[in-house]
């Protein structure tokens, strides 16, 4: 008998939302011993879906037909009681942000107790026993001790291991994990991954994984199922959705997959480097006060980096690494304690804020989250010429560059009266570059431009500014965590850990030839790195890039 | 003001109550000559008159003077004196908050310091030392109440300043080269207003509250009819003639309930996601 069966599965949205339903018609099934992955843009459905089957959808969104087969028996009209009893039980789920999903003021070894409470006749010494036999099945070490710790004592990637013991505890065998590693570095995600695999085949469970990213989905998935406003519309073994995608909508996903390998030329560099960073070293002090001595982080010791005109600059790293700092520090939003950063030969460092001014112009930023980067009282015209009328140009003037900015990033020029919110997150990125360019900047310092963005929206915004550096011959800062967008846009890259630069050099060299071990670890760590994008999916794209 | 917003500020049944008071009681300020023509000090009928008698709706006080002509004329100085000491007291406190929360770090502390000053001192003992040292008028009452009242809006433009100068559009600002004051006016404090204007329409309650006891206790301006004062000079004969106390203090409770639920229908429209549920 099939372990969990979702059957023509719909589901509500409240009256005035965008669509009518946030899940149509969803059939797939779930089998012991395979991993089906779920994957699909923000919106798709696809963790509404896993939320109906473990009783977790908000009130205003109701189940309106379909049906959730456990072994056969419908979930959704079991009395709530025995529902209850089968979620945590023989249905388990694992969230995205762990630390969200963990009781903050609970130790971490009370919360899987209570679960074996709940769902076990097991005695305190028994639960005591099996919660320590639990954290060290999970991979962490020294559970005696472990399991006293409260949540924020641990990493991010120890966290999602104790969410995960926490779903074993019970031995269920369906587990559900919504985008377990979305929130987790590179190397953590692998091995939260290889521990997901491993529980699995050991406890011979079916696994329903949501996630939007298809190295994840090549590193560890049996069956792809693939989601679009709120329908599956490929579903079939991995290798076949992989490699043969037969729907339009797989295909467009698939070809908008950032990849590593990419032929682009070396760049040459000529003239002076329009930026060179000596020795920047930054420490910040975190707390502290008149009676209590701070915390010390170094997101910055002794780096050095060189940007020639019309050069890209990655720089990788994992979060905490100092790669923001670094950008940070080269617009002027924070101030190192050490070193040199010059920009044509001028020292930015060792200027005053008013003197600092006038390089402003040069040196522009485009930032991470487009919900947030953008002033949400303001129209869209404002905000591009902000920036131009603080320099001393009169409006009308600052207006027209704006209409023709908006053009160059492919909006409409309509959009400078109406403000941020009637647009997407994709359209937002492109405002939040065209206020950028309308300083016409000589540095372009882009900070994890396209993290938040949906993958296909992703290679949108990534070849514009591709295209953009081209035609407006633009040095750029590019900070990202993710190897394989640096490979797409790069012409050089830095490595950086712990606030240093490790490695540094042309991108192929990087990535062909890395040399330092950590660099290496990174890229062993990218998801996916056996399969390659099917050939006649590899995107023309980018054939303005390839020599 | 759009139809978004009125449209959620409808949904609350009691602040559409609240408003619609509210406006009477602006009219009732607005035409108070028209309707009782002539000062409401002036004797206008016998002494202890009650409520329904033929001069004097509502009744007479104790020199005889109307009650009903009083209560319109008080109206005018509640209103008044409540929102100009709620303006001050936002200016105060905005400017402080913004500029401890914008800079942060020393000046943020010495700011605060202040503030606390302020805080550790009970409102109403300052109120009534300011308006006793300064002598009664309308202009010491409104200071003495904007001094004593800007110390919460402070720290709650500080907070709002504080969490909103790290956010991506300011930095945005800041490095398109928008000097401290723009920034500060212009892409900050549109965004933190919501929560302030939310707490001055509350405060404008308080503060009439405040003007009234000032005025029980013989602290009012002398020149000025007001509602406290009312309460206050009835209260000896308030077994007597009930109504000479009781309709005054019935026009401080309607007007302090109307002004509390049009601020909770504010609350409600502004930050639409923090709304209660479930309420009609």
């Amino acid at each position: 008998m099939t372990l969990l069966s979702v059957e023509g599965l719909t589901i509500d949205l409240p009256p005035g939302a965008d669509r009518r339903h946030a899940v149509e018609d969803v059939t797939f099934a779930l089998e012991r011993e395979e991993i089906l992955c779920v994957v699909g843009e923000s919106g798709s459905g696809k963790s509404m879906t896993a939320h109906a089957i473990m009783g977790l959808l908000p009130k205003a969104v109701t189940v309106s037909s379909g049906a959730i087969r456990h072994h056969g028996t419908d979930v959704l009209s079991l009395p709530e009681k025995q529902q209850r009893a089968l979620r945590g039980g023989r249905i388990s789920m694992i969230f995205q942000e762990p630390m969200t999903a963990l009781n903050p003021l609970m130790r971490v070894g009370d919360q899987i107790d209570e679960v074996l409470r709940y769902h076990t006749q097991l005695d305190r010494a028994a639960r005591r026993a099996r919660v320590v036999e639990l954290l060290a099945s999970v991979g962490l070490p020294e559970p005696e001790h472990l399991r006293r710790s409260y949540p924020f004592r641990l990493s991010g990637g120890q966290r999602q291991r104790v969410m995960i013991a926490m779903a074993l505890a019970v031995q269920p065998d369906v587990l559900i994990a919504d985008e377990p590693t979305t929130a987790l570095d590179v190397t953590t995600q692998k091995q939260i991954l290889d521990l997901i695999r491993e529980v699995q085949a050991t406890r011979h469970m079916g696994v329903m994984f949501i996630t939007h990213d298809f190295g994840v989905v090549a590193e560890i998935a049996h069956r792809v199922a693939v989601m679009q406003h709120g329908r599956v519309v490929e579903i079939g073994r991995a290798a076949d959705v992989l490699n043969r995608p037969q729907h339009p909508y797989t295909r467009q996903l698939i070809s908008a997959v950032p990849h590593l390998i990419e032929h682009r030329a070396d760049f040459a560099r000529a003239g002076a480097p329009l930026l060179k960073a000596e020795g920047v070293s930054k420490t910040f002090h975190l707390g502290g006060g008149l009676f209590r001595p701070a915390k010390t982080v170094v997101a910055g010791e002794d780096i050095s980096l060189e940007i020639h005109p019309g050069e890209t600059v990655g720089l990788v790293g994992e979060s905490g690494s100092g790669k923001s700092t670094l950008g940070r520090s080269v617009v002027g939003l924070i101030r190192p304690e050490k070193g040199r950063i010059l920009f044509d030969g001028t020292d930015l460092l060792a200027l005053s804020r008013r003197q600092f001014r006038p390089w402003r112009k040069h040196v522009q930023m485009v930032f991470q989250d487009p919900y947030a980067s953008l002033n949400p009282r303001h129209t869209v015209g404002d905000i591009i010429t902000q920036g131009p009328v603080a320099f001393g140009e009169d409006r009308r003037t600052a207006m027209d560059k704006a209409r023709r900015t908006l053009e160059l990033v492919g909006l409409d020029a309509s959009a400078l009266t109406r403000f941020p919110h009637e647009f997407s997150g994709g359209q937002r990125q492109r405002i939040s570059i065209a206020r950028a360019l309308a300083l016409e900047p000589k540095l372009l310092v882009a900070d994890e431009p396209v993290s938040a963005l949906d993958v296909s929206v992703q290679a949108q915004v990534l070849d514009l500014l591709e295209e953009l550096r081209h035609r407006l011959n633009l040095s750029m800062l590019f900070i990202t965590h993710d190897l394989r967008v640096a490979a797409q846009v790069c012409d050089t890259i830095a490595v950086m850990q712990r606030g240093r630069i490790v490695e540094i050099g042309p991108a192929r060299d990087v990535f062909s030839t890395p040399r330092h071990a950590y660099t290496r670890q990174l890229l062993d760590a990218i998801p996916g790195k056996a399969w390659s994008i099917p050939e006649d999916l590899t995107p023309v794209r980018r054939r303005g890039m390839a020599s | 003001m759009n139809a978004d917003f009125w449209h959620a500020y409808a949904r609350n049944k009691g602040a559409v109550v609240g408003l619609v008071f509210l406006a009477l009681v602006v009219a009732l300020a607005a035409l108070a000559d028209v309707l009782f023509p002539g000062s409401p000090w002036d004797m206008a009928t016998a002494p202890f008159q009650p409520p329904l008698s033929d001069d004097a709706p509502l009744g007479s006080d104790t020199l005889g003077r109307d009650i009903a002509s009083g209560i319109a004329h008080g109206a005018r100085v509640s209103l008044l004196i409540g929102l100009t000491s709620t303006l001050v007291a936002v200016l105060i406190g905005v400017l402080l908050g913004a500029v401890a929360g914008f800079y942060g770090g020393r000046v943020d502390d010495a700011v605060m310091r202040f503030t606390e000053l302020f805080q550790t001192i009970p409102n109403f003992v300052l109120a009534v030392v300011l308006v006793a040292i300064f002598t009664p008028s309308i202009t010491s009452i409104v200071l003495a109440i904007a001094i004593v009242s800007w110390p919460p809006l402070a720290r709650l433009a500080r907070a709002e300043f504080m969490s909103l100068r790290t956010r991506e559009f300011v930095q945005a600002a800041v490095t398109t080269g928008q000097s401290n004051a723009t920034i500060i006016l212009r892409q900050i404090l549109p965004n933190s207003l919501s929560p302030i204007i939310v707490s001055a329409s509350l405060m404008v309650a308080t503060a009439i509250l405040l003007e009234s006891s000032l005025s029980f206790l013989g602290l009012g301006d002398p020149n000025m009819m007001s509602w406290g004062y009312m309460v206050g000079a009835a209260r000896t004969v308030i077994r007597q003639a009930w109504w000479m106390s009781f309709f005054p203090g019935v026009a401080i409770l309607l007007t302090v309930l109307a002004l509390n639920l049009v601020g909770e229908g504010l609350n409600d429209a502004m930050n639409p996601k923090m709304a209660r549920r479930g309420r009609a």
